[in-house]
């Protein structure tokens, strides 16, 4: 219909005028929200673990499959083979023509996706309940029959490189981000990109793909989540008939290189003639809730809301309100991850105000907060929309459906899913401030430049 | 990363055919009544009409509404103007200045947002159960009082020149202000919805207050609510929100436009890997009776999914491409068929080509009875698994009645779906489907590709 698409690209435009809205919905969300999901769980004797997430809204159910394994786990010089067979997941199987699984899908109204991250790799349907057998039938088949030759291989390798242009070759923000991750983690896999570098997904083979197939793919490795119309009465035949024979292959616990001591901050910065607006931007590396000093993920959300969750935060109002330094200022804290969390700090300068005094202002806020911390009526803020937040996620088919596959495949439990909002009402300002000092320290971090190619005049001023 | 944004496509074995057959016939069956949702039409004491949907499996309401006419009426010079006023609603009204209505609306947790669109203007409220009153009281405020201070004004208007230079950065966004300036020269489709660096710099509060006195009429506005909320309970918030606006907008028309630019290639030089591709012409309106004809025809030629003939060709064969689509585009005095692409610049050539070839082929020939079968079970099946939550039911509420469809539209869509023939779709293809008209606007390095004039002049 073209007013739905009218109205896409409407929500679009307030994303970006409105951060507020934004901050409210995303930081709410994006960790291990707000344990009102209320999901059953059971595991099959190969080891697939089934949660489900009732939702009787609407006769329509969504199936995910979640696998432990992301482009983290690529083998060293095969990066991006994790989303290449994600790619190729849609191709044939034993049983299936190359392609049909899509038509048959597409045929039955179903809608599907995947999705590829440093720790997951995710699958997913969304049908009328009555295609529910279906659609477990097909992914059932396809977690154990993938078959491919080099002519699905090698034209979807191409269609990758034609993605990684225009995520990431054509968008010069894009590229300062890969650089940023790349100098950030000395060691860990998280400093490749999920798409792969250039020249290693364009020497990815069938083999190689194959490979990491037969290695990662199994049930014992894998999350089926169902949310929707459906219990997990009904749903445990389902998934005994159609999971239940496939055998587990003993799928090896995930150990990655560890990040030696950080010793020096870091800094990158990269020029290009297609940028006209200057961005500043820098991650430090931080614990997460399932990595590190765990303790302090909590805190960091709740310190990330008082930072950036809106119009009246911190960052806003200081330096964009009040100094008028900056046309946007955030923060956002990421601690859905397998291994290290990241909290980063973001920004556009003002018409006429320089990188350098930018980030001077950026760099006083982060030093108050450090001297003097948040105030206790910034924390019970702060909670209270995060726990607002909580309310508003069950207000969907997919958000539960995201937050459990999400901590499962990065090491959390569903427990700690639904026990969040009694996480987040014990945080305190002794331990928000206790976290902000563990995590910002330079050291620990990359700052990032993103700069217009120098103007002619500008060179000609400085060489007088 | 979502790997797949459009769908492969492939061959099917019979087997699967005949499967599906039978799933088909149910779908209809099980899609249409069982999933149907009960609107209702509720009307305040002063003559508010709003359309309902109660849930209340979660104390959550979403609303969505909109007043006729949009950016599309800003006078020449002060392009942007319905776009800075949908920044600035939300940002002071009454007694509270900017800080203390947005501090109100975050310690609530209520979401309000305004958004312009070329033929209307727009909002979206959403809250929990127990602070509806207040964010109900916080959208009269902003609908009826706001105070465009001057450090908001000038705040917003900065994010606004920064927004502007930084969608000129974009390829895609450059590709489409050129085509939408190509085709429409002199039109106000032609114009940017969000104005240009010199418009922007130039809208004064008198004219934002203007605005708001002259555009936000109760004659022109529509309205949804899902969630926890009865008709008896909304019916007086629709009387104290909206009843304070004046009961006319200022009239207003706009022209009947087609595009021009038929058959012109542009080209736009930029240093990088990708060519980004924009192409369209003429298309249909909404209230056209072909239109739903049209849409099945464009699901099969490059629609997101596995029946789409543009993605086999160029995605699935060739690997040219991580996506390629084409859609209806219909404005309320415009109707367009639009696509894109994009490619490494030593593919673009070839790209073109076969898109031009695909085009030519639907007019020439039609489509197949399997393909035009499995269309329709998609757009009929899938279009009730999208209405998930409170949001996306008022969104799609509220695009009914911008498009006059009626209250009964959710129950009849399926039906005009499934009377789509393949004799109507060769029809409207001969009708509307023509390679030679295409307007393309490239935007990297492509090789091989001509421009047939230069690209529009003035800022991108």
């Amino acid at each position: 219909m073209p007013g739905l698409a009218t109205i896409k690209r409407l929500e679009a435009h307030i994303i970006f005028i409105a951060a507020s809205i934004v901050f409210i919905a995303g930081v709410a969300f994006v960790p291990a929200q707000a344990g009102v999901f209320n999901p059953e769980t059971f595991t099959l004797e190969n080891g697939l673990q089934v949660v489900v997430i009732p939702n009787h809204r609407s006769p329509v159910v969504s199936q995910m499959v979640w696998y432990k394994v992301g482009s983290a786990d690529d083998p060293p010089g095969k990066s991006g083979v994790a989303h290449l067979l994600e790619h190729l997941m849609f191709k044939g199987t034993k049983v299936m023509a190359p392609g049909e699984y899509s038509k048959i899908l597409a045929r039955n109204g179903g809608r599907e996706n995947a999705f590829t991250s440093n720790d997951t790799t995710a699958y997913y349907q969304v049908v009328a309940v009555d295609r529910l057998e279906l659609v477990m039938k097909l992914e059932a088949d396809r977690m154990v029959n993938l078959v491919l030759t080099d002519a699905d291989v090698l034209p979807e390798r191409n269609v990758v490189v034609e993605e990684r242009r225009a995520r990431t070759d054509n968008n010069p923000a894009a590229l300062l981000d890969e650089q940023m991750s790349a100098a950030l983690y000395l060691n860990h896999p998280y400093r490749r990109p999920v798409i792969g570098w250039k020249h290693e997904l364009e020497s990815l083979t069938t083999e190689d793909v194959l490979a990491f197939y037969r290695r990662y793919y199994a049930p014992d490795n894998a999350i089926l989540i169902v949310s929707g119309d459906i219990t997990a009465d009904k749903l445990k035949p389902l998934a005994e008939k159609y999971y239940g024979s496939i055998p587990a292959r003993k799928v090896a616990k995930r150990v990655r290189l560890k990040e030696p001591p950080h010793r020096a901050a870091r800094r990158v910065q990269l020029r290009s003639p297609q940028v006209r607006e200057p961005r500043w931007g820098r991650d430090y590396l931080a614990p997460g809730f399932s990595s590190g000093e765990k303790r302090h993920a909590y805190a960091l959300e709740v310190l990330n809301d008082i930072l950036a969750g809106g119009a009246t935060s911190r960052l806003y109002r200081s330096l964009v309100v009040e100094q008028k330094i900056a046309v946007s200022a955030g923060a956002s804290y990421d601690g859905d991850a397998y291994d290290l969390g990241t909290f980063s700090f973001y920004g556009q300068p003002a018409a006429g105000i320089g990188m350098d005094r930018f980030e001077a202002a950026m760099d006083a806020e982060i030093a108050k907060l450090l001297g003097s911390g948040v105030t206790i009526n910034e924390v019970k803020r702060a909670k209270k929309r995060l726990l607002a937040g909580a309310i508003y996620a069950r207000d969907s088919l997919r958000r539960g459906a995201r937050a459990i596959g999400t901590a499962l495949t990065t090491g959390q439990t569903v427990d700690d899913v639904e026990t969040w909002p009694e996480h987040i009402k014990a945080v305190t300002r002794e331990r928000v401030n206790e976290a902000a000092r563990a995590v910002f320290k330079i050291s620990n971090s990359v700052t990032g430049l993103l700069l217009p190619e120098k103007a002619q005049k500008a060179q000609k001023a400085e060489q007088p | 990363m979502n790997a797949r944004a459009f769908m492969p496509g492939g061959r099917a074995f019979d087997s699967a055919i005949a499967f599906i057959v039978v799933l088909g016939v149910n779908l209809a069956v099980t899609l249409g009544p069982a999933a149907a949702i009960s609107i209702q039409r509720v009307v305040s004491e002063k003559g508010i009409e709003a359309w309902l949907v109660e849930d209340h499996a979660v104390p959550v309401l979403s609303m969505r509404f909109a007043f006729r006419g949009g950016a599309a009426l800003d006078a020449k010079g002060k392009e942007g103007l319905a776009d800075m006023v949908s920044s600035l609603l939300d940002e002071g009204a009454g007694p509270l200045d900017s800080q203390a209505f947005q501090g109100r609306l975050e310690d609530l947790s209520i979401s309000l947002g305004f958004m312009a669109g070329l033929d209307n203007f727009g909002g979206t409220l959403r809250t929990l159960s127990e602070n509806r009153a207040a964010a109900f009281d916080l959208l009269r405020l902003a609908l009826t009082r706001p105070r465009f201070d001057p450090e908001p004004v000038e705040r917003i208007r900065a994010q606004l020149l920064a927004h502007l230079a930084r969608s000129a950065e974009r390829p895609r966004g450059i590709a489409s202000r050129t085509w939408y300036k190509a085709a429409f020269p002199d039109h106000p489709y032609g114009r940017p919805a969000e104005g240009t660096p010199a418009s922007i710099k130039r809208i004064t509060a008198r004219d934002l207050k203007d605005f708001v006195a002259r555009r936000l009429g109760r004659d022109n506005l529509m309205i949804s609510v899902v969630g926890d909320i009865s008709a008896k309970e909304l019916a007086p918030l629709l009387d104290s929100t909206f009843g304070g606006l004046p009961a006319r907008a200022q009239p207003f028309t706009v022209a009947e436009v087609a595009p021009t630019a038929a058959g012109e290639m542009f080209v736009i030089e930029k240093d990088i890997p990708q060519s980004v591709v924009m192409f369209g012409h003429r298309g249909i309106k909404r209230d056209d009776p072909d239109y739903y004809t049209a849409y099945v025809m464009i699901r099969i030629l490059g629609g997101g999914g596995f029946t789409s003939r543009l993605t086999e060709e160029i995605r699935e064969k060739r690997g040219l491409a991580y996506s390629v689509y084409s859609y209806l585009s219909a404005f309320d005095h415009a109707g367009l068929i639009m696509g894109g692409v994009a490619t490494g610049n030593d593919r673009v050539a070839k790209t073109i080509e076969l898109i031009r070839a695909e085009w030519a082929k639907l007019r020439a020939k039609g489509v197949g009875a399997e393909e035009l079968a499995d269309a329709k079970t998609y757009l009929t099946g899938s279009f009730f698994t999208r209405l998930n939550s409170t949001r996306r039911i008022a969104s799609v509420l509220l695009s009914v009645q911008l498009d006059g469809l009626g209250i009964d539209y959710l129950e009849r869509r399926n039906g005009l779906i499934e009377a789509v023939t393949e004799a109507d779709v060769k029809r409207v293809a001969k009708r509307l489907l023509d390679p030679a008209k295409l307007t393309f606007v490239v935007v990297g390095a492509p090789e091989g590709v001509k421009p047939t004039r230069e690209a529009p002049a003035g800022k991108i």
